[in-house]
């Protein structure tokens, strides 16, 4: 057995245990946390994968600003408890089912049924150099400059418009 | 450099907004240079739009696509964005948010419609869509102390977000089964990636995402609410340019089916397009908000169209093309109107406050009285071109029938047009309190109103032009 195959475990499973916890606890700010946690066990299994940037990302974006966005939510919405938002909302609840039932359909039928993987370059050297940020840095500022330059126009247009709307005086 | 020169439009526009920040930090009252200075940047993107028309191409490895019909789509949304900075002026020192950042969103908001319109790469589509819509989010609630304003901007970031993760899921599920972004690529292999349902089920997410930003039927709901409570100029721009920006993507996604005729979306579409007409023929007559009555009208000219991406054949591309450089005029001006005569806070809306429009301000009375002929669609303005085009198109495509619904909406939808003129021309005014017009908004409407007259004078010309890039 590897090390990277008892890494795999390990994460996975708190990955998944994780997951679990998290839909179950009643209070929303301790789901929160778990989801955190399993945020950061899905970015030590990117690294596994050699995805360095990935799992540089997961933290940053993931953990870090969306993790802040929902406990913002969490804040304003001051509900104590699950059901305090849900409560008589069955129609919620079954959609909520229906959501999840079709994204499960659809990633088992990607894995088992139509083998992504088979296109893939089975060449790991490549792979793994493709995963590294030096890698990704050099695609970004070559073949992708002006998708990342226009990003920037995006990033420019969504400050303006923060402050626009949160530090405007009005006589 | 030859490639920098190509996309001198986008350029244009871009360091216009770098320098109108600069403007805006420097000056103390940008509120009066920048609508001079982005009107200036505009026209002349859309001089260059022209110019540039004939070097068509793909540039930046296949990234933007410049020249031919995408330049005709530039010349739209800057001339388009243009009337509406111009209607501004005075309107918005009415509507309490006279400050510069309002003109620098617009100019955003037009860059990202210009790189949907030149997007040859599924990631170049998403930034410029999620450009305009986070543009149109703050525009709506610029007034952030009137109620209905702040109740549009909440409606419509929340339902556009959700419009976008459909649009991202799409993008997803294509680029997994397609492994490229890249429209060309994707559109050299249509025909086998077609028989992959991961591929079909993420154009249909794709398509979804966009059937909410061009407001269609089913996911129409956010429009009455959001063109109600935006500023009126903005509801003009969303109306037009937003429209048109989605419909210039869809049509990407057409001319990869238009060829070999073997239209996969024509269901989609034909269900779209009923429903839509339909439906907003119908509720815009019990409308007495003008406002809420050219929403549902907007969700009407969606349906329209749609026959057009229904059809699929070279015929309805340029005929969607010349409809939404059609509508794009008359809506504006029609906004542009209705900018003029509302009063502060919302007032001056009903249908009421056009009884007898005529005695008291011709002028406008007039301008108003065109853009609703020519949005009913009757000859000879270019409404009407628009609509026959796209409804003869349905014909050749065996659609018969889809063109029969739509002249039977058109029928029903030239009651609530010409409801406005009958009010202001044939009522005898209830009170004689003046109605007062902007100098810089006439001015704006008659442009605009120029546009819709030549077009609809001399339709060949531009339908010929639309037709020679598509071949």
């Amino acid at each position: 057995m590897s090390f990277e195959f008892i890494l795999f475990i390990f994460f996975s499973l708190i990955a998944a245990v994780s997951a679990v916890i998290m839909i179950t606890r009643p209070n929303p700010v301790m789901s929160a946390i778990f989801l955190i946690i399993n945020f950061f066990s899905i970015a030590g299994l990117y690294l596994i994968l050699h995805a360095q940037f990935i799992s540089i990302v997961q933290i940053i974006v993931y953990a870090g600003a969306i993790m802040v966005l929902f406990l913002f939510v969490l804040m304003l919405l001051n509900a104590k408890s699950e059901k305090d938002i849900l409560s008589g909302k069955n129609k919620i609840k079954i959609f909520a089912v229906v959501i999840a039932g079709l994204v499960f359909a659809q990633i088992a039928y990607l894995i088992f049924f139509s083998s992504p993987g088979k296109a893939l370059s089975p060449d790991v050297a490549a792979s793994i150099k493709a995963g590294t940020v030096e890698q990704i840095g050099k695609e970004l500022y070559t073949n992708y400059l002006l998708p990342f330059e226009a990003a920037g126009f995006l990033l420019l247009a969504s400050t303006i418009g923060a402050l626009v709307l949160a530090k405007k005086h009005f006589d | 450099m030859q490639d920098f020169y190509n996309i001198l439009p986008l350029i244009l526009v871009a360091s216009g907004i770098v320098i109108s920040v600069v403007i805006e930090i420097l000056s103390d009252n940008s509120e009066k240079i920048l609508p001079w200075f982005s009107a200036l940047v505009l026209l002349s993107a859309s001089v260059y739009s022209i110019m540039l028309m004939n070097n068509t191409g793909t540039i930046f490895n296949g990234m933007l696509a410049t020249g031919g019909n995408v330049y005709i789509f530039h010349f739209i949304f800057t001339i388009g964005a243009m009337l509406i900075i111009l209607g501004s002026i005075d309107y918005i020192k009415k509507y309490g948010s006279y400050f510069g950042e309002y003109y620098i969103l617009i100019l955003n908001a037009v860059l990202g419609m210009m790189i949907m319109a030149s997007a040859r790469d599924l990631f170049m589509v998403f930034i410029g869509l999620e450009l305009m819509s986070i543009c149109f989010y703050v525009l709506a609630g610029i007034n952030r102390k009137k109620l209905n304003a702040n109740e549009a901007s909440l409606k419509y970031v929340l339902l556009g977000a959700f419009a976008s993760g459909f649009v991202v899921y799409g993008i997803a599920l294509i680029y997994g089964t397609a492994q490229t972004t890249s429209i060309d690529k994707i559109i050299a292999g249509f025909v086998p990636l077609s028989h992959n349902i991961l591929f079909i089920t993420g154009l249909f997410l794709f398509l979804v995402g966009f059937s909410f930003k061009i407001a269609a039927f089913p996911f129409h709901q956010w429009v009455p609410d959001v063109y109600q409570g935006s500023a009126t100029t903005i509801s003009g721009l969303m109306s037009t340019g937003g429209k048109a920006a989605a419909f210039s993507v869809l049509i990407i996604l057409l001319s990869a089916v238009a060829p070999s005729n073997a239209n996969v979306f024509r269901p989609y579409f034909a269900v779209i397009a009923t429903l839509s007409m339909i439906y907003g023929s119908i509720v815009a007559i019990s409308q007495n908000n003008l406002k809420r009555m050219l929403a549902y009208s907007s969700i009407a000219h969606a349906g329209y169209m749609s026959i057009g991406l229904a059809s699929g054949n070279y015929e309805s591309i340029a005929g969607i093309i010349f409809y939404l450089a059609a509508y794009t005029f008359m809506n504006i001006g029609a906004f542009i109107v209705i900018s003029m005569i509302e009063g502060e806070n919302d007032s001056k809306l009903q249908l009421s406050d056009y009884v007898g429009l005529n005695a008291k301000n011709p002028k406008l009375a007039a301008l108003m009285a065109l853009f609703m002929f020519a949005l009913s669609g009757l000859p000879p303005f270019a409404g009407f071109f628009g609509k026959y085009y796209v409804f003869i198109s349905a014909i050749e495509a065996n659609l018969t029938w889809l063109a029969i619904v739509g002249v039977i909406s058109s029928v029903i939808s030239v009651y609530f047009y010409l409801r406005v003129i009958v009010l202001m021309y044939f009522k005898e005014p209830e009170t004689s309190v003046a109605v007062h017009n902007s100098n810089y908004g006439v001015l704006a409407a008659v442009i605009s109103a120029l546009f819709v007259i030549v077009f609809g004078l001399f339709p060949g010309t531009l339908l010929d032009l639309i037709t020679s890039f598509l071949k």
